[in-house]
């Protein structure tokens, strides 16, 4: 039995951030019915594609972000799409959308629609801003929000225009948040009997997250420091990114542990008593002599030599990979990460498997992602 | 409180730096206890800031959110007031202890007797230098949940190699995935984008559990690999390779999914990057549609109306020219205004915000997004509020950034139940205090 089990999702969502959330509950037991207009979800039309080629069921992404689902076609814009709908909607114990506030109260299918069908439902709203406030219905993208309220700012080169994470990765942080104010509710839907509404404002998932805004928010209210765009380039004994014989490697705050940077260099320049005085290691004319010298060693190692010096002495580090190297490294393999399903269409799909290792009740891939529709009859004549 | 979601759950936080104590500050908000065992004796970097006693000179020196310390100044107790520390550390409790000695170790193992999950993400094999193993724990308390972060997982050839988020990221293509498309990869910054999503996952994993502890009375231990877990941010990149045997690499503030123009334009500034008062716009543009409507927002010049950028291949393709273009429009533009203009004909832009400037914006403020929280060594500031809204269990910030040993009394006496003699053998030995001991540095 998986640990969501018994849990039934009706899932309102589409693109990257609902469909993301609403994936971490499928995979980890719920039965996420995903109700798609008949066009489907607009992730369908997204690249990558299997062979390039732009096909509703070939998307690379959106199989990663819909396994374990089930497809149910229905036009909210008919009274039978509704219909359906409220039918799905009492056999459920949360429903997640991610239209733009607004949207499902003009297709008569807003929280009153939902609480009518079943008095006990949940309800987890995702939307860019929220669902009040002047930029309530603004437009979002990536880039877009992780500009304004992510920690894009200060990221890249001071005399450059500021750069964004890859591809959607602030929309993956987001999802993840999404995910536990859903497994909020059914928690406390279940523990205290409450039927309640989120709002997950994706703005405020950045604004309040982790990844320095907040911090760097409060550095302002403490201190009036404002942060500077800064890149990471090599500084520090050592910090920041090197140049290594075959690529690059990682050496952010690996200083802070300055005998086992001594130790993984195996140099006799590196023990210079000099080098190991904390105060003197903030002088930066003496980091550039110490550089001048830890370059030299970085040039004549490969990534992966780096890196397993690295690792005896402790030192943190991490070499840039492409994902070519990812996919192809023995100990993500080893470990058994990668999962391969079946799909109708595309055959055999290698994905990225886990986020996390439980030891009962864990991730477990059931079902490929759903063809669009492929479950509307069993839904709509079987009932929930 | 008594009907919030994870109300009645007890949380053991032995956290370290930022993915841990993210995911506990969740649970925290969702209404579970977190209590934090601290040690007088021993500094951990990086989780209350760089040092216990800074130099003013380290201050300067240091990243806004690592020494901008209120009125930039060390003062008495530098450990209650790191912003990183004070941004993760709302809705705790914090007690010490030296968990180095047999009698630390027992006020744990009393605490763990009384509570459902312990959290932690230290580097590896510092848990079981302690003696804290998932055995160990089972002893104290059968059904004890232990969520564990290591950065590549506890087996493999990697399993003990030190890292902090920014080096897994590396090592999961992130770091050459993203920066500039024309510049070295050293061009890029630290950052800490897989610490956001193995703190939210963890609280999520932690909450799993729960559902199978209440069905099964069985606790277990979970193993987050973090690496592992940050996998899924580079979906595109890793299925294209996957499908197609593609090795994607940076393209910069393009769209992944290749809608343009897709990019970031400077505006109008009081100051300049080194001021940190240089203004920059986001601009998408996802149709045919929106490209015209942008083409009027900025005032239909002539460039823009080159028929090889009617459609989305042809702006693609010619990306460099347009968004020299759109730079030479927003050069004479205000953020906001031309962020709002955009909106206004369906637009995705806003103003990429240089931190300090959230506490202005209009939205945020309308939304009451801030939350006011007094601290003692600290005083009064806003804070950004939290990820989400509740409607019938609001997220309330009912405990301020922990102070250091803030909790000992409560901790002590009121959930292990010591008596005043015992309470008073562990002040005398060195457990209990709100001060770091001298000798920490």
């Amino acid at each position: 039995m998986q640990a969501f089990d018994g849990v039934t999702v009706l899932d309102l969502t589409h693109h990257i951030v609902g469909p993301y959330a609403t994936k971490l509950l499928a995979d980890f037991g719920a039965d996420v019915i995903k109700v798609e207009p008949p066009e489907g979800d607009i992730a369908r039309t997204l690249p990558p594609f299997q062979g390039d080629e732009a096909h509703p069921e070939k998307s690379g992404l959106f199989f990663l972000l819909n396994t374990n689902k089930r497809s149910v076609v229905l036009d909210l814009r008919t009274e039978d799409g509704r219909a359906g709908l409220a039918r799905l909607a009492a056999g459920a114990d949360l429903v997640v959308e991610n239209f733009s506030p607004g949207t499902l109260e003009r297709l008569g299918c807003g929280w009153e629609f939902f609480r009518q069908a079943n008095p006990n439902i949940c309800m987890l709203s995702i939307s860019n801003f929220g669902q009040d406030g002047p930029y309530r219905d603004y437009k979002a993208t990536e880039l877009v929000m992780y500009g304004f309220a992510g920690e894009m700012y200060t990221m890249g080169r001071t005399d450059r225009e500021p750069v964004k994470m890859a591809g959607t990765a602030a929309l993956f942080e987001s999802g993840s948040a999404a995910a536990v104010a859903a497994a909020g509710l059914l928690t406390g839907a279940r523990r205290h009997g409450i039927a309640q509404r989120a709002d997950v404002a994706i703005a405020e998932t950045h604004f309040g997250g982790v990844d320095r805004r907040h911090a760097a928010g409060i550095a302002y209210q403490f201190s009036g420091r404002r942060s500077q765009r800064a890149a990471g380039a090599a500084g520090g004994m050592p910090s920041g990114i090197y140049q290594v014989a075959d690529g690059y490697v990682d050496f952010t705050n690996a200083g802070l542990h300055a005998d086992r940077v001594v130790d993984m260099i195996g140099e006799e320049w590196a023990q210079d008593s000099r080098y190991q005085d904390p105060l003197a290691r903030m002088n930066p004319a003496l980091i550039d002599e110490w550089n001048a010298q830890f370059i030299v060693w970085c040039l004549s190692r490969t990534k992966r030599e780096v890196w397993t010096e690295a690792r005896r002495a402790k030192v943190m580090c991490g070499p840039l990979f492409t994902v070519q190297d990812l996919f192809e490294d023995e100990h993500f393999r080893g470990r058994g990460f990668w999962q391969t399903v079946e799909h109708p269409v595309m055959g055999p799909v290698e994905i990225p498997g886990r986020p996390f290792i439980m030891q009962e009740g864990g991730w477990a891939i059931r079902r490929p992602a759903p063809l669009l529709g492929q479950h509307t009859a069993e839904l709509l004549t079987a009932g929930v | 409180m008594s009907n919030k979601p994870l109300a009645g759950i007890r949380v053991v936080d032995l956290c370290v730096v930022w993915a841990g104590p993210f995911a506990t500050m969740l649970m925290g908000d969702l209404g579970a206890e977190i209590i934090k065992p601290e040690n007088p004796l021993v500094w951990q970097p990086m989780t209350r800031g760089a040092m216990a006693r800074p130099p003013q000179a380290l201050l300067a020196l240091s990243n806004a959110w690592g020494g901008g310390l209120p009125g930039n100044v060390p003062g008495p107790r530098p450990w209650n007031y790191s912003p990183t520390f004070v941004s993760l550390y709302r809705n705790k409790k914090s007690f010490t202890v030296d968990l180095r000695r047999p009698e630390g170790m027992e006020a744990l193992r009393r605490l763990v007797a009384r509570s459902d999950i312990v959290y932690e993400n230290n580097a590896t094999g510092t848990m079981e230098k302690l003696g804290i193993t998932y055995d160990w724990l089972r002893q104290a308390k059968e059904d004890i949940i232990f969520i564990r972060v290591p950065a590549y997982g506890s087996t493999g050839p990697y399993f003990d190699a030190r890292a902090l988020g920014v080096h897994l990221e590396g090592v999961m293509g992130h770091t050459l995935l993203r920066g500039y498309d024309d510049d070295e990869p050293s061009s890029n910054t630290a950052i800490y984008s897989g610490d956001y999503l193995a703190g939210a996952q963890g609280a999520f994993a932690a909450m799993a559990a729960l559902w199978h502890r209440d069905r099964t009375g069985a606790g277990q231990l979970i193993e987050i690999g973090q690496a592992e877990n940050a996998a899924a941010m580079f979906s595109q990149a890793i299925m294209d390779y996957s499908l197609n045997r593609h090795v994607q690499s940076t393209i910069g503030n393009r769209d992944v999914h290749g809608r343009a123009p897709c990019g970031v334009y400077p505006c109008l500034s009081p100051g300049t990057a080194e001021t940190m008062e240089d203004r920059w716009i986001s601009i998408h543009v996802q149709t045919d549609e929106e490209w015209q409507a942008l083409v009027r927002v900025m005032g239909s010049p002539a460039w823009a109306q080159d028929g090889r950028f009617t459609a989305n291949a042809g702006r693609a393709q010619h990306y460099r020219e347009i968004d020299a273009g759109i730079a030479g429009w927003t050069r004479g533009q205000e953020d906001y205004a031309a962020a709002h203009a955009c909106q206004a004909a369906g637009i995705a832009a806003m103003p990429v915000l240089e931190a300090s400037r959230m506490f202005a914006d209009p939205h945020l403020r309308a939304r009451g997004f801030f939350r006011t929280q007094t601290q003692g060594d600290a005083g009064t500031h806003e804070y950004a509020g939290p990820l989400w809204q509740l409607s019938e269990t609001p997220v309330e910030f009912y405990q301020p950034p922990v102070m250091f040993g803030e909790h000992n009394d409560y901790v002590y006496r009121d959930v292990l139940g010591f008596s005043d003699e015992e309470i008073e053998r562990y002040r005398a030995g060195g457990h209990i205090s709100m001060e770091y001991d001298a000798s920490v540095r």
